[in-house]
């Protein structure tokens, strides 16, 4: 698996720094790779894994350091220099437009042409062959947003690796992706690795980064841990090194700090949302919460969780559905009625959907409490301030005050910030969608513990996180979710990552038995 | 690394400050340019006289300032104009023509607020529908004609002065204290900023987004009538082709240069009136030392640009 | 170390159906998008045969063929303005190039056809391009920098023309008055023009690679920006197409006209190219649109004026009412069309 590390690398990275609002993202990290070689890069969510890349492929600048392509000084001032440079880029997200066909997407930026026109019969040509080449069968003539997202990534990787490019980075490219794509992209890493390309592989699923890479590079926290071969290190010296915590203490204390299924949960469901229905979104979904209890939402990216939670909080429009809180029906699907009811959500993107960027902590935190909060239309200052400098302590909001504008936040203090605005509400109710995605260590572990104690004290949890063994860890029961449509309800033992993941396997395979 | 950051932090501090008092700057720039170079400047006639012209404007952009993009602003000036005239010509006492000609303003407003948040349009277009449809309406309401009031009160408004100060003036003051006083002590302001910042999270943090959004363009309806009364007792007539015309860009852009954002967020109700006063003499600048029109529109273009350019918000990574 | 317990299996032929609700989701966004786009011409068609039925004075071929006229010179610069909508922007200043080009091209008469075409074109250009940086380049709001555009270009207008004192006229005949004023198969040249711009303008959009830029600019510049697209360049270039357009309606309507144009032609012109462009189904939000729909859009908004005056004899004030009115009627429904099959968000 692992290949003869070559001579001098085609890039190189020295002590690469890049600070954000005085914050370090990236503090001297250097990093080299060879032609031919699957370089592995990971760290947990914060650790500089996404900047590095950023800054090799142009969407950054960096402070200091360098970059050296083939031996020569580059610094690349936007991703299309990049791009000619040979360097091509895989994202997390698909970044092509769905409204173009599948062909068009293959070829966006370097459309083949006859007198300035563009050649589709060629186009449509040449993207069918490459893809079926990659064991994808697709009409190459369909708007691209018409397939699943998981064709659509392959597209989006069948794009990049097809522009002759050197290096290739490939930055998560299995979150949308089923196990039988994910072996069908390891497939095209091997063959891309056979044409002496170096590849760059950022991933925190451990699985595919010991099958796959020759050499792993550790970040934590905006530094280099590490660097070396993958067959000298174990799973476990990996995990420890990414979360700088001895490997025996892990084993004993879990990787989370969730604490879940370690109780029974009994009593009336706190929670009732049953048989939620929504034309191509939602199909049949039900989610009952006690109190005390977490359940978990798992599934693959685009398989509905965040739309069930929103179902839930009134915020998707439902064709049919019963949802109950202690016990009292809601009608109206309206995220007002919901915080009447003392339910509250965090919303999955906190920055489309949770911060009012340009306003204050304090005023941020007040929001969704307003009705509160005011007294014959006015806002009651002092009332805010209280509330405000309670729960900026309680939750440990790391900020230069108050008035300071959100924006200006990491990303962790954001999210407590979203908590601090949830828990304003006294809620009964709480549903989390990915509450620790993109923070760092500190905080994660911070918001962690304050959901368990939470739940702890009565409160009814859903938790929905791409994390697998954050849902597997925290949850007492776990819904697993799959294009809209519930495949299984898990309670106690029976919930791992192994099971999850079969679950969602076999359902993929029965509708290539359908489709066939 | 200590040096880089110090300048850095320098450099946007210095940006910043720009983006928040640019337009005071200017403004005094622009006075005492006058005071050196414009004869007769610091009376009290070159003032009675600003503030005399300047108030439809400032009202007018107090509506946009809060409520964002209208451009049918300026056909609800002439259909207030023009229920004033139907009301006034059909004998009916002045002050209730003027409750009249201001409840117009207010419906077409809430007309105006229902398209954008029930219908959900954006308000691009949505008040684009209304700039031409209004403006029809008030032409129908008058038959089209211009409409010559003799109202004995229009005087008041139009020369009234209270210590020296032009009634009109002191009514858009107090109207830009009333519209402050909104956004920032009140919830209905609170709602404003969210939704204008975020207004997908307003949304979910349980907001009644609809309801304030009509309530924003009614405000913004209202206030364009209260311009369309002043502008037609200052005519002494109510002229629906004429009445209005082009108030929207000369209110979006006072808003725009006072530091507003369009997109919702930020509010400076200060600046805007500062906005205001700054296009305003500045005309009067380029007319007392005889300068075509054609300039001061050139003039003010490359003023439009210099602002949001100041305004730009900083770039966070690169 | 042992290697975790997951099914290896041989990579296997992915069928692209199993997004099924993901599929059927954008299955229901084409066809929004289709019936907005189609829906004009549909109901274009519509307006027109019942029009003809309605209104005998309206179906006359004479009638018809003023009407093609009159739209052509909004159409052309619809054309334009559609390619600055679909990249996610707007272009304000439209009515002021407009007069600009207009002005010019009767100024340069004199000096021939050739000057007097090419000088107002490259004016025309020229306030396009310096938009275009602007808004590319600083990245200032393309709303207000071409409500800049608008107000420095209309001053412009009158400065050149004396405070809008001189109305330069063509004296004699000149070769590019045969443009404005010649016809082919009895249609006037204007109606051709602007048929060739809207195919080439077509053409452009789905069959270069810098329509491609345009559309996926316009419906995610971030994304755009990381596929390595020239998004600075795209974005300018819009600029000054839509200026170039509005150049070519000016000089149409001088060589149609012979000069003595008022300095405030083209007055609210932008106004009515966006609805157009509004009503042949581009979304103002970007990404998606047609150069079939804003012809459709065009050609809608003129036969409706031409009916009313034809056949309802209302004044013209009612006309302004009935305008506004349609533009109402139309984007609401398509707003509201567009949130039945669940493609827009609550």
């Amino acid at each position: 698996m692992s290949t003869p590390v070559t001579s001098s690398p085609i890039l190189k990275v020295t002590s690469a720094s890049k600070r954000f609002a005085g914050v370090h993202a990236l503090e001297d990290v250097s990093i080299e790779l060879h032609a031919g070689s699957v370089h592995a890069l990971v760290g947990e969510n914060g650790a500089g894994k996404s900047t590095l890349i950023k800054l090799i492929t142009g969407v950054y600048q960096l402070d200091s350091g360098s970059v050296q392509l083939r031996g020569e000084d580059v610094a690349f001032d936007s991703p299309r220099s990049a791009q000619r440079a040979g360097i091509a880029t895989i994202y997390q997200e698909v970044h092509l437009a769905p409204q173009l066909s599948v062909a068009r997407n293959f070829f966006l930026g370097r459309e083949p042409t006859r007198l300035g026109s563009l050649d589709l019969k060629r186009m449509n040509r040449e993207a069918g062959d490459a893809l079926k080449r990659y064991g994808i069968v697709a009409d190459v003539k369909r708007p691209l947003g018409e397939l699943g997202l998981g064709i659509q990534q392959m597209v989006a990787i069948a794009r990049a690796v097809e522009t002759d490019a050197s290096v290739v980075i490939m930055d998560e490219p299995t979150s949308s992706l089923e196990p039988r794509e994910v072996d069908l992209l390891l497939e095209l890493v091997a063959q891309l690795k056979a044409k002496d390309v170096a590849i760059v592989y950022v991933s925190h699923k451990l699985d595919e980064v010991f099958r796959a890479c020759d050499t792993i590079t550790v970040l934590r926290d905006g530094k280099l841990v590490s660097t070396g071969p993958t067959k000298e290190l174990t799973r476990r010296q990996l995990i420890s090194r990414m979360l700088g915590r001895d490997a025996a203490e892990l084993e004993k204390d879990g990787r989370t700090k969730l604490a879940g299924h370690s109780k029974t949960i009994e009593g009336e469901p706190l929670l009732r949302a049953e048989h939620l229905n929504r034309r191509l979104i939602l199909e049949d979904v039900s989610v009952v919460v006690r109190p005390g209890e977490v359940v978990g939402l798992a599934g693959l990216l685009g398989s509905g969780r965040s739309e069930t939670a929103k179902a839930i909080f009134g915020a998707l429009p439902l064709d049919s559905g019963e949802i109950e809180v202690g016990g009292k029906a809601l009608t109206h699907q309206t995220p007002a009625s919901r915080i009447r009811e003392r339910v509250a959500m965090l919303p999955e993107d906190r920055k489309a959907e949770g911060l009012i960027p340009d306003m204050s902590i304090r005023d941020n935190i007040g929001l969704a409490a307003l009705p509160q909060l005011t007294k014959a239309g006015l806002v009651s200052r002092k009332r805010v301030d209280d509330i405000v400098k309670t729960f900026m302590t309680r939750l440990r909001i790391k900020a230069a005050g108050p008035n300071q504008k959100v924006s200006e936040l990491s990303g962790g203090n954001q999210q407590k910030v979203l908590l601090a605005r949830l828990l304003c509400l006294n809620p009964r109710v709480l549903l989390l969608d990915e509450p620790t995605r993109g923070i760092d260590v500190g905080a994660k572990a911070e918001v962690q513990a304050l959901v368990a104690e939470l739940a702890e004290k009565g409160m009814a949890v859903v938790l929905i996180s791409s994390e697998l063994e954050e849902v597997v860890e925290g949850s007492d029961a776990v819904v697993v979710l799959r294009d809209g449509a519930q495949l299984g309800r898990l309670v106690g033992d029976d919930i791992s990552e192994d099971k999850i993941m079969d679950l969602i396997a076999d359902a993929a395979s029965e509708q290539i038995e359908a489709v066939k | 690394m200590t040096t880089l950051a110090a300048n850095f932090r320098d450099r946007t501090a210095v940006a910043a400050w720009t983006r928040e008092h640019g337009v005071y700057v200017a403004l005094v720039l622009l006075i005492v340019y006058n005071a050196i170079a414009t004869p007769n400047f610091v009376t009290v006639d070159t003032v009675q006289l600003l503030f005399s012209q300047v108030p439809p404007v400032i009202i007018v952009a107090l509506g946009i300032g809060t409520g964002g993009v209208d451009l049918s602003v300026g056909s609800i000036m002439a259909i207030a104009s023009a229920v004033l005239a139907k009301f006034v010509v059909g004998g009916t006492p002045i002050g209730v023509a003027m409750l009249a000609a201001v409840a117009a303003g207010l419906l077409v407003g809430v007309f105006n607020g229902l398209v954008v948040a029930f219908a959900r349009v954006q308000p691009i277009v949505a008040t684009l529908g209304v700039l031409v449809a209004g403006r029809g309406i008030a032409l129908v309401i008058t038959g089209g004609a211009l409409v010559e009031l003799f109202v004995p009160f229009f005087k008041t408004i139009r020369l009234g002065k209270f210590i020296g100060v032009p009634y009109v003036m002191i009514v858009a003051a107090l109207l830009a204290v009333a519209v402050a006083f909104l956004v920032r002590r009140t919830a209905f302001g609170y709602r404003l900023l969210a939704i204008g910042g975020n207004r997908r999270a307003s949304v979910l943090a349980g907001l009644p987004v609809r309801r304030t959004l009509i309530v924003v363009y009614a405000i913004s309806g209202t206030l364009a009538a209260v311009a369309g009364v002043i502008a037609t007792a200052r005519l002494r007539a109510s002229d629906p082709s004429y009445i209005g015309l082009l108030m929207e860009l000369s209110a979006i852009t006072a808003v725009v240069v006072g530091g507003t954002s369009l997109n919702g967020g930020r509010v400076r109700i200060l600046g805007t009136v500062t906005g205001a006063i700054l296009l305003q003499l500045l005309e009067s600048t380029l007319v007392s030392h005889n300068a075509p029109d054609s300039v001061a529109r050139m003039v003010e273009a490359v003023i439009i640009i210099a602002a949001v350019y100041v305004q730009r918000p900083a770039r966070s990574s690169r | 170390m042992t290697a975790p317990a997951t099914k290896q299996q041989k990579p296997v032929a992915v069928a692209a159906d199993h997004g099924g609700r993901e599929a059927a989701r954008a299955r229901a966004r084409a066809l929004t998008s289709l019936i907005s786009r189609n829906g004009a011409v549909a109901v274009l068609i519509l307006v027109v045969v019942l029009g003809a039925l309605i209104v005998p004075s309206f179906g006359k071929p004479d009638n018809l063929r003023n009407v093609a006229l009159a739209a052509s010179f909004i159409g052309i610069i619809a054309a334009g303005m559609t390619f600055v909508i679909i990249c996610g922007g707007i272009d304000l200043s439209v009515g002021s190039t407009y007069a600009l080009a207009t002005i010019i091209s009767a100024m340069y008469a004199p000096r021939g056809s050739f000057i007097a075409v090419l000088y107002a074109m490259l004016a025309a250009g020229l306030v396009g391009l310096v938009q275009g940086l602007i808004i590319a380049r600083w990245r200032l709001p393309a709303f207000i920098v071409t409500l800049a555009g608008l107000t420095g270009v209309r001053g412009l207008v009158y400065y050149i023309t004396n405070e809008g004192n001189d109305h330069p006229k063509i004296e004699g005949r000149l070769a590019f008055e045969a443009l404005g004023t010649g016809s082919l198969a009895t249609i006037g040249t204007p109606v051709w023009i602007m048929l060739l711009v809207f195919a080439i303008g077509w053409w452009a959009l789905n069959r270069t690679p810098f329509g491609q830029s345009v559309q996926a600019v316009g419906g995610n510049q971030d994304a755009a920006e990381l596929m390595g697209l020239p998004v600075k360049r795209t974005q300018t270039i819009v600029y000054v197409v839509s200026g170039l357009c509005a150049g070519l309606s000016g000089i149409l309507t001088t060589a149609l006209s012979g000069g003595g144009q008022e300095a405030r032609i083209g007055d609210a012109y932008e106004l009515s190219a966006i609805a157009a462009v509004v009503i042949g189904g581009t979304l103002l939000s970007g990404g998606v649109g047609s150069m079939v729909g804003t012809l459709a859009g065009v050609l809608l908004l003129f036969v409706i004026q031409n009916l009313i005056v034809q056949g309802a004899n209302l004044n013209s004030y009612v006309q302004q009412v009935v305008s506004g009115g349609f533009l109402l009627v139309v984007v609401i429904l398509q707003a509201v069309l567009s949130r039945r099959t669940g493609t827009s968000e609550t």
